[in-house]
């Protein structure tokens, strides 16, 4: 397993013990997991990954545990769709398509809820919370009914009806906010200042980060452990986008990947596309906008990860992009039509981004990847 | 006047454990935020930097982001909330 060291802000380095914690108290900064992979040998691991279970925790050396803990409903391992139709219609060379919809509860948010649930009762939480568009919800109340745990899930009361019964059928406390998702947001991290619960996405959320790595590890297992040459990812917070890049990395330290880190491509809705604005302006942070688009599960106008997402995508030599509501619909279609995928918006947001930079002439796209 | 300011818990460390604190005589944010930096050492240096809020700190006046109002100019009233939160939640 991995040597986990302690949380670190992402700002200005200060450590932190490895509790239910988020933010910096000397700068505000984010904090971060942070590891001393130095005693893990690539061959090894690589071996240790390939006979694991086929879960995110077959990536336990690099998640936040010194023990592998033991979870009702784990995530991951969903198909990497070798998508020829979708390639020969927007004239690339190859595109694979990673369908984590085949999670349990349809979305990547069931690898990070696996890990922040496994956090949280490792620490010793009875109630376990969170913030969400939908997809969150969905997956916080399922994992919580698995687990036994009591949950409360909040969300914007405009929310696709779909998505509400979806939560609700779980048995959750599902409490409906008047106001967009980053009014339950603010409200939420008010919440976790007072209440003894943990919100997965607020004082959990260095862990709950980690488990988007691994959706960048199966990528890359997948390929051979090999890396794409190009990702295309929806943004909302930002945190998915710069965390697939963030375990590449890792992997390139401990030997199990080389050469050079994909172009990243950002994906948003024109109607919440804080982080393509920022990044057209050439700005370092984001100016928060008040959403209004079909897309919901990206509808976030206030991204938390912004500043590290801008960086992510001019690093990487990648852009972040906004697609319209006409585009998004047509990116679900062609995405259907092209590899028998039925995609919620936010797949539809990645699709036709893929489109608008194929004809733009920018992608020689090897990966592109949906939720 | 007076407008009521609730703060985090993450900087109740210098607020001597006040999670909400009154503050007179302010016409602004910016005024609002002064008055508490007087108050309580050491509060500037976690939340501000050259006169600015760093980039993770959020400010809202009655629920509303001070960003989609006037920044730190933003006016403040009689009975005003004014609420200081951490900017990485969510997502």
């Amino acid at each position: 397993m991995a040597a986990v060291d302690a949380l670190k802000c992402k700002e200005c380095g200060t450590s932190y013990p490895l509790e239910a914690r988020y933010v910096c108290e000397r700068c505000f900064g984010p904090l971060e997991v942070s590891y001393d992979f130095s005693a893990l040998d690539a061959a090894e691991t690589k071996r240790r990954i390939q006979a694991g279970p086929q879960s995110i925790w077959r990536y336990a050396d690099f998640l936040p545990f010194e023990q592998q803990p033991r979870t009702a409903l784990a995530a991951g391992v969903t198909p990497l769709i070798h998508a020829d139709r979708l390639a020969q219609r927007l004239g690339l060379r190859e595109v694979w398509v990673k369908n984590d919809a085949a999670n349990p509860t349809h979305s990547f948010k069931d690898r990070v809820v696996t890990v922040a649930l496994a956090k949280a009762r490792e620490l010793g939480f009875e109630v376990v919370a969170c913030a969400s568009t939908g997809n969150l919800a969905n997956a916080v109340a399922a994992h919580a009914a698995a687990a036994g745990l009591e949950s409360y899930v909040f969300v914007p009361a405009d929310l696709e009806e779909q998505k509400i019964l979806a939560t609700g059928v779980y048995g959750t406390n599902l409490v409906a906010v008047r106001g967009n998702y980053d009014d339950v947001n603010r409200l939420c991290t008010e919440i976790a200042g007072e209440r003894d619960w943990a919100f997965v996405n607020v004082n959990l959320r260095p862990y709950y980060a980690e488990g988007s790595k691994t959706l960048g590890f199966e990528i890359a297992e997948q390929l051979g452990f090999e890396l794409p040459d190009r990702l295309v990812v929806p943004v909302a917070s930002g945190s998915l986008f710069t965390k697939i890049a963030r375990g590449f990395e890792e992997w390139k330290e401990v030997g199990l990947l080389s050469g050079d880190l994909p172009v990243f491509n950002g994906a948003q809705a024109e109607g919440c596309s804080p982080v393509a604005q920022a990044f057209e302006a050439g700005h370092e942070i984001c100016r928060p906008v008040k959403p209004k688009t079909i897309a919901k599960s990206l509808a976030i106008g206030n991204p938390a990860d912004g500043p590290y997402a801008l960086e992510l995508a001019r690093r990487s030599g990648g852009t972040v992009d906004s697609v319209t509501d006409d585009e998004i619909r047509a990116g679900i279609r062609l995405l259907a039509e092209t590899t028998g995928v039925f995609t919620e918006t936010a797949g539809g947001v990645t699709t036709a981004t893929l489109a608008k930079l194929a004809e733009r002439g920018r992608s020689r796209a090897t990966s592109g990847w949906c939720s | 006047m007076s407008v009521t300011v609730k703060i985090p818990t993450q900087l109740r460390s210098v607020t001597g454990g006040d999670a909400e604190i009154t503050v007179e005589g302010a016409s602004t944010v910016k005024g609002v935020l002064d008055r508490l930096y007087e108050s309580y050492e050491g509060l500037s240096a976690r939340i501000a930097e050259d006169g600015a809020l760093r980039r993770f700190v959020n400010v809202y006046v009655g629920g509303e982001d001070i960003r989609f109002l006037d920044g730190l100019d933003t006016a403040v009233h009689d009975g005003d909330e004014v609420t200081i939160l951490p900017a990485v939640a969510g997502g």
